[in-house]
């Protein structure tokens, strides 16, 4: 039962205060679940975190998951999740109260306008480490250029901006798994 | 009018009838979208235009920006911030529960089975093509929403909303400046200007 609460109240912590995303999480929840509790060895922690990369989700949530499967199984499973989604619960629910009842007044819709540029820099800064992480790095002393990855990227991106083509984001990415499956079949038993 | 209603993120907003189909549909749009999230919240929050922008057309691009504003400013994992707005803006507290719980249990369940045997997992030469094939699809996504968000700020051609994004994309890409850190600065900037435009006109 403590363990439970701990738990619980570990990843409380983690929800209330990693503001800013993943990154900004991360060290919080080395603090938790390495440092002050031991339920993981470092090791353990590194491999959360490559996990929490190829795996879909939060890394909050992933990291919540796994170390409450591994103290205390499927109810630590809950418990650690509940705890760490229930800050943001509480908070968004008040904010959007407040985003609804004033988001037409006009010093907020001025304010809100202004503010919007920088949410399409964020997703443009992220979308181009995103790339970097597909393609490669392009740096003067070593050009490393997945060529196959770039090719990928162009296609997908000219179908979704395309009128024509109506495939959605879901069905893109399944047919990129394929492509990436594929492209491995083809250098594994025709390049030998 | 007609010019206006070519732009893709001026299609007409339904807010969609509350009731037992909507939650299904609320629940299965978020879930979906989430198994679909690896490599951080921005994702999610790009598929999540997606679905209930150009889709569903449940809510506009303003409004999916300004939750994306209080989603990122607010602690918490931005995919889970980002579905409580939508679900709350649609169906108060039973949407914001009904959008999260679709956004958590694809993560909840994933990470259940791997961490039961993540060594088989671990160095999977197939699951390691899929993803090579993935990534560039998800850059090419992210990519896409920003220009589809880009174009309504160049027509518009106002100089503060094109100066704010170029000075924040410069501190954010070239300098690695906190996130939040730049949007506090902007959010403090933008009150100001704002505040100075009003009273301009308040004089006019």
């Amino acid at each position: 039962m403590t363990v439970l609460f701990q738990l619980f109240f570990s990843f409380f912590q983690i929800g209330l205060f990693s503001i800013g995303g993943g990154y900004a999480a991360m060290p919080l929840i080395q603090a938790q679940t390495v440092d002050i509790h031991h339920w993981l060895t470092l090791t353990e922690f590194a491999n959360l975190v490559t996990i929490a990369e190829m795996t879909p989700g939060p890394i909050a949530i992933n990291s919540a998951t796994f170390v409450g499967m591994k103290v205390a199984g499927l109810s630590g499973v809950l418990v650690a999740t509940l705890g760490n989604v229930l800050p943001s619960c509480i908070i968004i629910i008040i904010l959007a109260r407040l985003y609804e009842k004033y988001s037409k007044q006009t010093l907020l819709k001025n304010v809100l306008e202004n503010v919007r540029p920088v949410v399409v820099a964020a997703i443009f800064t992220a979308g181009l480490a995103l790339l970097q992480l597909a393609v490669g790095s392009i740096s003067l002393e070593n050009l490393q250029l997945d060529i196959f990855a770039l090719i990928v990227f162009i296609l997908a991106f000219f179908i979704l901006n395309g009128k024509r083509l109506h495939i959605g984001p879901l069905v893109l990415l399944v047919l990129g798994a394929l492509v990436g499956i594929g492209y491995e079949l083809v250098q594994q038993y025709l390049f030998v | 009018m007609k010019q206006s209603e070519c732009l893709d993120n001026k299609t007409k907003v339904v807010k969609p009838e509350v009731n037992f189909r909507f939650f299904l549909q609320l629940f299965w749009a978020t879930f979906t979208l989430s198994i679909f999230t690896f490599g951080g919240g921005f994702v999610i929050i790009s598929l999540m235009r997606k679905k209930m922008v150009a889709t569903l057309h449940w809510i506009d691009d303003e409004q999916m920006m300004d939750f994306v504003t209080i989603a990122q400013s607010s602690p918490g994992p931005i995919a889970v911030n980002g579905s409580l707005m939508v679900g709350y803006h649609l169906a108060k507290l039973p949407g914001a529960l009904v959008a999260a719980l679709g956004t958590i249990l694809p993560p909840m369940i994933i990470l259940s089975l791997v961490s039961l045997g993540y060594e088989a997992v671990k160095d999977n030469l197939w699951i390691d093509a899929a993803f090579h094939g993935m990534r560039p699809v998800v850059a090419a996504i992210v990519l896409q929403v920003t220009w589809v968000l880009f174009k309504p700020l160049l027509a518009k051609k106002k100089i503060i909303p094109l100066l704010m994004f170029a000075l924040s994309f410069v501190a954010l890409y070239l300098f690695k400046v906190n996130i939040m850190l730049v949007m506090v600065i902007c959010i403090i900037v933008a009150v100001i200007v704002s505040l100075v435009g009003m009273k301009k006109a308040g004089l006019r």
